[in-house]
């Protein structure tokens, strides 16, 4: 790990604080849309979870930094090419299948994310991680179930899941690349390598969709840019309302 | 035989018994108890849709979470409710549909935009400041259920009002803009705040019956008198002016005194002519009719688990 320097694990913590930050923040538009009060409640659980994680990284890539960074002045005064989610995050809420299956999918990928992660030869990296792993664990089985309900409930339901589904498989290809960047910090013990988390990803991916009486698309298009900060054209409307007050007054106490 | 019965009620009231859900109880007495228990739940559920407005807008992480769980407690809150009229025969299917035909009411001052961040501010130190003061003293109402909700639920609110307390000591501090931007919105917030607590006793129709069977423990005045000594410390505390120029200590009431409400404004918006009664309707009609067929695709699968469970 000593090769690594800490601006390297700073760019790699940002990438996963970025990808927190934004799932978190289009789960919470669902606050008093949700399909029943209960929905509602549990929705806003798991965005506080994604929004809570998101502070852990960027508090820990600002001690990286050492410059006068804080939490807030990553994620209120940068601009769409420097954020590195994962495009999958940033994708507008849609309906509720859309948000299911979306949720379900990142909950199947992050769930083993973290527990690799959890391994980190970084402390930090290794505690949040660990932290992650349990909130992960209630999401998958939350998104999961909704799968299962959803998928195979009325026809309405199951065409509207299918059709979630459909749209979203091609942004999850991106979510198993690591650059070159990742790869190094990965050989030496700091990143997760996400190559290596594909098959059982999608071994579980497929058992549910089978269960829940989806069928996985087999059409072969991808979308992908998130970690050189190549985004939908989605992610500068979502910062325009994360960012709104810090832009327009900036440099406030709030 | 039931005046027999309205005597007992009656005597059990006068003593202080909690009136629980399987005891006899007068007609009008459940209905009563309805139409407050289900007001005040949906107040909780309506309400979170001015502060859910700055949810994706928050200044900062921490308070964007400070507010995403303040925002889900309400919810909570509303669940509690819906739950103790429930106890009174009525389902929250038949709650929700009376909100969307307009039969039932909600606290008016949700009918009110929150369009700055300071509104947030307001809302939760004037908005949860005035709740409070209502629900402490709801506690002790005599509908067993409702009162142990207001227990449950005044240990969550205390905590909403700090933040947003906190909010607005943070703008008053901060620049001039956002010291503007505090007044701004107290000056907004302070007259509805008030009119939460209702109409004067001698104009409130329900409130001389409520007080004989403790349902409500003090009256809208009272209440509002304590509201108001309360607040004005503490908008004195962060150098903010309470809009009114009639406010003056009364060492002889050992209260302040204050202007009058406009009462008039305070029909228009019961009578759904506020800024925000049509939207706040439709945004929670909107939402239940995109949910149906969720709710109907989860009936569906519970359904077929059933049968085949059976089957196997
Ligand atoms: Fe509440
Ligand atoms: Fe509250």
């Amino acid at each position: 790990m000593s090769e690594i320097s800490s601006e390297q694990i700073k760019e790699y913590v940002l990438r996963l604080a970025d990808d927190a930050v934004v799932q978190g923040h289009r789960l919470s538009e669902w606050c008093s849309h949700g399909p029943f009060l209960e929905e509602d409640l549990a929705l806003t659980n798991v965005a506080l979870d994604f929004i809570g994680r998101a502070r852990m990284f960027y508090a820990y890539a600002a001690k990286l930094a050492d410059d006068g960074s804080t939490e807030d002045s990553f994620a209120y005064t940068r601009d769409c090419r420097e954020f590195t989610n994962l495009l999958i995050h940033e994708l507008p809420r849609g309906d509720f299948a859309f948000t299911c299956v979306r949720q379900y999918l990142v909950d199947e990928y992050s769930l083993r994310f973290m527990e690799e992660l959890c391994n980190s030869e970084d402390p930090t990296l290794a505690a949040i991680a660990a932290k992650a792993i349990k909130e992960s664990r209630y999401h998958l089985r939350r998104s999961r179930d909704w799968m299962l309900r959803l998928g195979d409930g009325t026809a309405e339901s199951n065409r509207r899941m299918q059709e979630a589904l459909n749209e979203l498989w091609g942004y999850t290809h991106e979510l198993f690349e690591a650059d070159r960047f990742e790869l190094s910090l990965a050989n030496a013990g700091v990143a997760v390598d996400p190559s290596l988390l594909r098959n059982e990803w999608l071994t579980a991916v497929s058992t549910t969709c089978e269960e829940a009486t989806l069928s996985l698309p087999t059409e072969n298009w991808s979308v992908r840019g998130g970690r050189e900060g190549i985004h939908t054209e989605h992610l500068g409307h979502l910062l325009s309302d994360l960012q709104f007050l810090q832009r327009a007054y900036p440099g406030l106490e709030w | 035989m039931s005046e027999q019965h309205e005597q007992i009620f009656q005597n059990r009231i006068d003593a202080e018994e909690k009136i629980e859900p399987k005891d006899w109880m007068p007609e009008a007495y459940r209905r009563n108890l309805i139409r407050q228990i289900s007001q005040h739940a949906h107040s909780e559920v309506i309400g979170m849709q001015p502060e859910g407005n700055w949810i994706t807008r928050a200044p900062t992480l921490h308070r964007k979470a400070i507010l995403l769980a303040k925002v889900q407690d309400e919810g909570g809150h509303g669940l509690y409710l819906y739950s103790a009229a429930e106890t009174l025969g009525i389902s929250r299917e038949e709650l929700i549909d009376a909100l969307h035909e307009g039969r039932a009411k909600y606290a008016s001052i949700f009918n009110y935009p929150a369009i700055t961040w300071a509104d947030i501010g307001a809302i939760g130190w004037l908005v949860d400041g005035a709740a409070i003061v209502n629900q402490v003293s709801l506690q002790r109402t005599s509908y067993g259920p409702y009162a142990r909700g207001m227990v449950r639920i005044c240990k969550e609110e205390s905590f909403h009002q700090r933040q947003g307390y906190h909010i607005m000591m943070t703008l008053a501090r901060g620049s001039a803009d956002q010291k503007h931007m505090a007044q701004d919105a107290l000056n907004r917030f302070w007259w509805p705040a008030l009119m939460m607590f209702g109409p004067h006793d001698s104009e409130s129709a329900h409130s001389a019956q409520s007080m004989k069977w403790k349902v409500k423990r003090q009256t809208n005045d009272e209440l509002r008198q304590k509201f108001v000594d309360q607040s004005v410390a503490q908008a004195e505390e962060i150098g903010l002016t309470i809009p009114d120029p009639d406010l003056i200590w009364n060492e002889k009431r050992g209260h302040y005194d204050f202007g009058e409400i406009d009462w008039d404004e305070f029909a228009q918006v019961i009578a759904g002519n506020g800024p925000c009664n049509r939207q706040r309707l439709t945004h929670h009609r909107r939402a239940h009719e995109d949910g149906a067929w969720v709710r109907e695709a989860m009936v569906s699968y519970q359904k077929k688990v059933q049968q085949r469970r059976e089957a196997a």
